[in-house]
């Protein structure tokens, strides 16, 4: 067995639902399994981290690591050093790919992106061709490996432990290190629920044909009520709705009741993001797009008329 | 002000699996979407300030491709890393080849795209920058260079920040972050004539162990496959199809 790390995300105090999933995931192929969780935060993940099987949590230094990318991964390659893990996994949001890209430079290792599942301290797996393939990677070269995992690639289940062992550490910094500084942060109320929770998710693609298109969309999730709209990479690219409505290999992963996809012919990249969704419908004018292959139920026409139909018939269901 | 862009020379469609099995990748090679709205931002920032735009792609030599899209954009010059040894290279092999282009003329700023459009890691831009020195912000969407400081909007899950940071350092674009502009006929004529390096490993200072690949594919299977659904023709009863799933589902 191998000593493996997981780079925990905070979601407030307690560690994030992906973090979980990171644990359940190594917890059969690694012995011991410790996490890294930065800020002041870190201690209170001891009794989740142990109940998802780690022996330890390395809560390395205080406020002033969070969200600096740099000095995370030069706190991470120190206590690599002394510790020698054999495959560290991080979560691949935003921060997390910036932690595991500079880590790579520091420990000259292998790093895998989109990873769902790992099978070995040295062997870890991805989709391809939007998940109908699934291959497994040897990752070779010098420890400690990297990869980033996917969220929801599998379900967080808790393996009954007791509380890990909490061992603070103070990293230190070479001096001179330059990194970026945030000044404010801003939250984009977003109407109705996120895309992560809505038991409904709503996606525009090309074939909507404009950024107007998404106010029909937006028209249909509220009528349905606990619905959020999202979109894929051609219409984020074409500059339509904001990179926080992409569901994708990057972007998103959506897990709904039931997942409208409104004009999506289904890119691979697009549909590792969505095939997860309980209840496939594709609207496409094209019986041939991919998504409609995919699809529990594929309608073929124009997403201009189906979608306002749609919507009129599900007001008229509620008012009955 | 003097910029350093890089850019990938991806296939372009959607690939398939052939009859035997095999990757069938997209007839067409171009230069990646993603890295446009770098590039656009290179050429406003410097028309504004002075200086250079730089273009580094690394890939086979149809690449070159990749390149002359961007001069005829306006960039001023490019270089080209091209070596049988970069093939099947890993992100660390990459980035140790953009690194090492990117030391060759000196620079205040480092622009590259989130992801690219083949591979989608994302974290190449940020271990150029490790190996550079610089510190770095990822996924903005709005970028400004003011008395020797970058500030920026980095999209987050549920909003942006503002960020700051000392030059020369390094940031990446989300789609949309600018708008590229296309190359005019005057644009594309020009570009013939600029500089355009073709370099090597070799003449980077690198050897192949420091690009040799860290990964092998060890076993392919199918996913198992989901029943396929039904497909209609759309009108009344299409939609009352989709209302009654909508009620099965227990969301409406």
């Amino acid at each position: 067995m191998a000593t493996i790390w997981v780079v925990a995300e905070l979601d407030g105090d307690a560690p994030s639902t992906t973090t979980l999933e990171l644990l359940t995931a190594v917890r059969e192929v690694a012995d011991p399994l410790a996490v890294v969780a930065f800020g002041a935060g870190a201690d209170a993940m001891a009794a989740a981290a142990g109940a998802h099987g780690a022996s330890t949590v390395f809560a390395v230094g205080d406020d002033a690591l969070t969200g600096a990318p740099r000095a995370q991964a030069t706190a991470i390659a120190a206590l690599a050093a002394t510790h020698a893990p054999e495959l560290i996994v991080f979560p691949a949001s935003y921060e997390g790919r910036d932690v595991a890209g500079r880590l790579q430079a520091l420990t000259g290792s292998t790093l895998m992106g989109n990873v769902t599942g790992i099978v070995a301290a040295d062997r870890a797996r991805t989709e391809i061709l939007g998940g109908t393939f699934v291959v497994d990677v040897a990752l070779e070269g010098p420890a400690p490996r990297i990869v980033l995992m996917k969220p929801r690639s599998i379900e967080a289940e808790a393996s009954g432990g007791g509380p890990a062992e909490v061992q603070r550490v103070t990293p230190e910094m070479p001096d001179g290190l330059r990194d970026a500084a945030v000044v404010a942060r801003h939250e984009e109320a977003r109407t109705g629920p996120s895309l992560d929770t809505a038991p409904v998710v709503i996606t525009g693609g090309r074939g909507l044909g404009g950024p107007e298109a998404f106010a029909m969309l937006d028209e249909l999730a509220s009528a349905i009520g606990e619905a959020a709209v999202g979109a894929t990479r051609a219409a984020v690219d074409a500059g339509w709705v904001p990179y926080a409505y992409q569901i994708g290999q990057t972007g998103k992963t959506v897990t709904p009741e039931v997942y409208v996809a409104a004009g999506v012919s289904g890119a691979l990249q697009h549909i590792v993001g969505m095939k997860k969704s309980k209840r496939i419908v594709a609207i496409n004018k094209d019986p041939e797009a991919p998504l409609m292959k995919l699809a529990d139920l594929g309608v073929i026409g124009d997403v201009a008329t189906v979608v306002p139909a749609l919507t009129e018939e599900i007001r008229r269901r509620a008012g009955s | 002000m003097n910029v350093v862009v890089f850019a990938k020379w991806v296939p372009l469609g959607t690939p398939e699996l052939g009859e035997d099995r095999r990757l069938v990748r997209g007839r067409d090679d171009g230069l990646d979407a993603g890295d446009e709205f770098g590039i656009e931002l290179a050429l406003q920032l410097t028309e504004r300030d002075g200086g250079d735009v730089t273009v580094v792609t690394m890939g086979p030599e149809g690449a070159a491709a990749a390149i002359q899209r961007a001069l005829a954009m306006g960039a001023h010059r490019g270089i080209l890393v091209t070596d049988d040894a970069l093939a099947g290279t890993d992100t660390l092999g990459t980035a140790r080849v953009l690194a090492a282009a990117a030391r060759r003329q000196p620079f205040d700023l480092v622009v590259g795209g989130v992801e690219s459009a083949d591979g989608y890691t994302g974290t190449v831009p940020v271990t150029v920058a490790e190996l550079l020195d610089l510190p770095s912000v990822t996924f903005a969407r709005k970028v400004d260079v003011e008395g020797g400081a970058l500030r920026a909007e980095r999209q987050t899950p549920g909003g942006y920040d503002e960020v700051t940071c000392s030059l020369p350092a390094l940031v990446t674009l989300t789609a949309g972050a600018t708008e590229p502009r296309y190359p005019s006929v005057k644009g594309i004529m020009q570009a013939k004539s600029k500089p355009l390096e073709r370099l090597t490993l070799a003449d980077l200072g690198l050897g192949p162990a420091d690009v040799a690949p860290t990964q092998s594919v060890a076993e392919v299977a199918p996913a198992p496959e989901k029943p396929g659904g039904e497909i209609v023709e759309a009108g009344d009863d299409a939609i009352a199809r989709i209302a009654d799933l909508l009620a099965e589902a227990k969301v409406i």
